[in-house]
């Protein structure tokens, strides 16, 4: 199983590194650099929703203070490289600041809150024209260079983002296996035994928060970079509701699921903007389609089809050992 | 002058102020019963503004638009909750984000029906001009929509305290389980408040169609403060609708008044604190 889950891993990696060679053309390894951004984004909500059950709206908000704060910092006159751990710190100071407001209400209060707080961060973005810009947005003058590489090419940016998105997804792959990964879905399943067993459930959840809060702002300054600009539009409500909705639709309870999601996202979201308006309809009604008949996303909706055929295949094998899963 | 700026202010402040608790009294007794907060009631409220342009363009006399524009929201609510939420009742997370999705798709029809322009919703002729007292102007519609609001407040306090329906709805939202057991039918409870809830929001976006005008965004403008209200008044409690609504409509005309770019700041603080202080808010009857 090990064997095979490592050959998987190297299939999928060498897919990605060659991705810009294989595609070639500018737009479409663009494309897959947004996927990747994305991906991270779904990714950092996940560890929230998938492993501790708690569904944010306001994820976008980490779009407002980590790029943002990077941008002014920039533009204020620090290097790139200053800014970015600032504006990370700040994010993530934020993030601490904004789990404790969210966390006194646990379960749909937290929805709410969260809502409520990207919002706040939204309509601060947009009203506060002297230091964000208002409704223009702020530009970022150049894209930073790491190890004195020059990331203007569409293929170099994509080996960015693809080794910081490796980076988080190890960690995040590490997180979900830890043992603190194991008591944050206590902590989702049972959380009244988990305190009565000594747990600080609050404290779990908040450093989960946290963390995904960190990750968020890694992928925001990502989509600075990228994007080289930024305007309140990219974090209002919407933008909060398609992270969460790419983190659904594949499926919250497994690691690819978000990534997944985010891929068919952003495919769909360019493909079919590039035809019609209805973007938005569309949004809305893969929500409430995935929600209504999907609940569990299509990762493990698909594991679930190929474990039934894989059952049917040798029907003898699979009824003992289907037994105690039902 | 200076107190002209005063008054002015702070009957627009009111005035906001009733309008957001026909928003979010409906708002408040949904998520109190049934444990979702609708996030398609932002869109709702919407609807009804440009329900009651369209209406209003065909000549319809006004009070009449906001009643039937607000019934024509109130049934699709019903729809809403009849035919979405009921598929997937008893999962509460599920049920909100479905509500998310209908809102996307509330506002982008909106767009497309009624293109991005703002659209203006006259006020009755008679309410145009302003009230003179004592040598002060007041802005008469204003006023009214105050009254209508503060008549809306007594009428849903005598339903909820004085009727068998509000009996059987407070009891829902204290334990809905008992409520069940002794018979009541909670789930056309549901169906009832979410009528309520959706037309209360309607009429509203008709009554401030004069004050805001129907634009693309008012749905999202106008969601985080009902959120906003239910966080400080309690989710539930009419009482923390209305002293949660006029909470809001303070300090948000006041801080976009006197300090536009802070206007969202100034709401964050009062927020925290209660989230701080009073995690049930300052009248809630359920947990948030």
């Amino acid at each position: 199983m090990t064997r095979w889950n490592a050959i998987w891993l190297a299939i999928v990696a060498a897919l990605l590194i060659a991705v810009p060679t294989v595609i070639g053309n500018e737009f479409y390894v663009n494309m897959a650099s947004q996927v990747l951004i994305y991906a991270l984004f779904a990714l950092s909500i996940n560890m929230m929703l998938g492993y501790g059950g708690m569904v944010s709206l306001g994820h976008a908000g980490y779009l407002g203070l980590a790029g943002y704060a990077c941008i002014l910092l920039t533009i204020n006159g620090f290097d790139q490289l200053s800014a970015a751990i600032l504006a990370l710190a700040f994010s993530t100071v934020m993030a601490g600041f904004f789990g404790m407001l969210s966390l006194r209400a646990p379960g749909l209060g937290f929805i709410m809150i969260t809502l409520a707080l990207g919002q706040i961060v939204w309509g601060i973005a947009y009203r506060a024209n002297d230091l964000t810009g208002g409704d223009n947005g702020l530009r970022l003058p150049a894209r930073p260079m790491p190890f004195g590489i020059d990331l203007n090419s569409a293929p170099r940016f994509y080996y960015f983002a693809l080794a910081v998105v490796a980076v988080a997804l190890f960690f995040i792959w590490r997180f979900s296996r830890s043992p603190f990964g194991a008591s944050l879905m206590g902590a989702r399943d049972q959380p009244r035994r988990m305190s009565m067993l000594g747990h600080n459930v609050w404290l779990i959840r908040w450093l989960t928060f946290v963390l995904a809060g960190f990750w968020g702002s890694v992928a925001s300054l990502l989509f600075v970079y990228y994007n080289l600009f930024l305007s309140p539009h990219a974090l209002g409500l919407q933008q909060s509701a398609e992270i969460l909705l790419m983190a659904i639709l594949g499926g919250a309870s497994s690691l690819a699921g978000p990534i997944v999601g985010a891929a068919i996202i952003t495919l769909v979201k360019n493909v079919i903007s590039s035809y019609v308006e209805r973007w938005n309809t569309l949004l809305g009604a893969i929500f409430v389609i995935v929600i209504i008949f999907m609940p569990y996303g299509l990762v493990p909706g698909c594991r679930e089809l190929w474990r039934r055929i894989a059952q049917r295949r040798k029907p003898s094998a699979s009824k003992a050992a289907s037994e105690p899963a039902a | 002058m200076q107190w002209q700026f005063w008054i002015i202010q702070t009957l627009n402040s009111v005035a906001f102020g009733g309008l957001l608790f026909l928003l979010s009294s409906g708002f408040s007794l949904i998520f109190g019963l049934m444990r979702i907060p609708n996030l398609a009631h932002g869109a709702f409220f919407m609807l009804g503004a440009y329900f009651g342009y369209s209406l209003l363009a065909r000549g319809g006399n006004f009070w009449l638009v906001a009643l039937v524009a607000g019934l024509g929201v109130g049934l699709l609510g019903i729809a809403l909750e009849r035919f979405v939420l009921r598929q997937i009742s008893g999962n509460e997370q599920g049920q909100v984000l479905v509500t998310l999705g209908v809102s996307f798709i509330i506002a982008d029809i909106c767009l497309l029906a009624w293109t991005g322009d703002p659209m203006p919703l006259p006020a009755p002729q008679a309410l145009r001009r302003p009230l003179i007292i004592a040598g002060y102007a007041f802005p008469t519609y204003r006023l009214v929509v105050l009254v209508i609001a503060l008549v809306a407040a007594v009428g849903l306090y005598f339903l909820m305290e004085r009727t068998r329906i509000g009996a059987m709805i407070r009891a829902g939202v204290d334990d809905m389980e008992m409520a069940r057991g002794v018979g009541i039918p909670v789930s056309r409870l549901f169906t009832l408040v979410f009528l309520l809830g959706s037309t209360l929001a309607g009429i509203g976006g008709v009554l401030g169609g004069p004050i805001l005008n129907a634009y693309p965004g008012l749905d999202a403008d106008m969601l985080p403060l009902a959120l906003i209200v239910v966080i400080l008044g309690g989710a539930g409690s009419l009482l923390g609708a209305f002293v949660g609504s006029f909470a809001v409509g303070f300090l948000y005309n006041f801080g976009i008044a006197l300090a536009p770019d802070l206007a969202y700041f100034v709401l964050f603080l009062p927020m925290v604190l209660v989230l701080v202080f009073l995690p049930q808010g300052l009248f809630g009857r359920v947990q948030l």
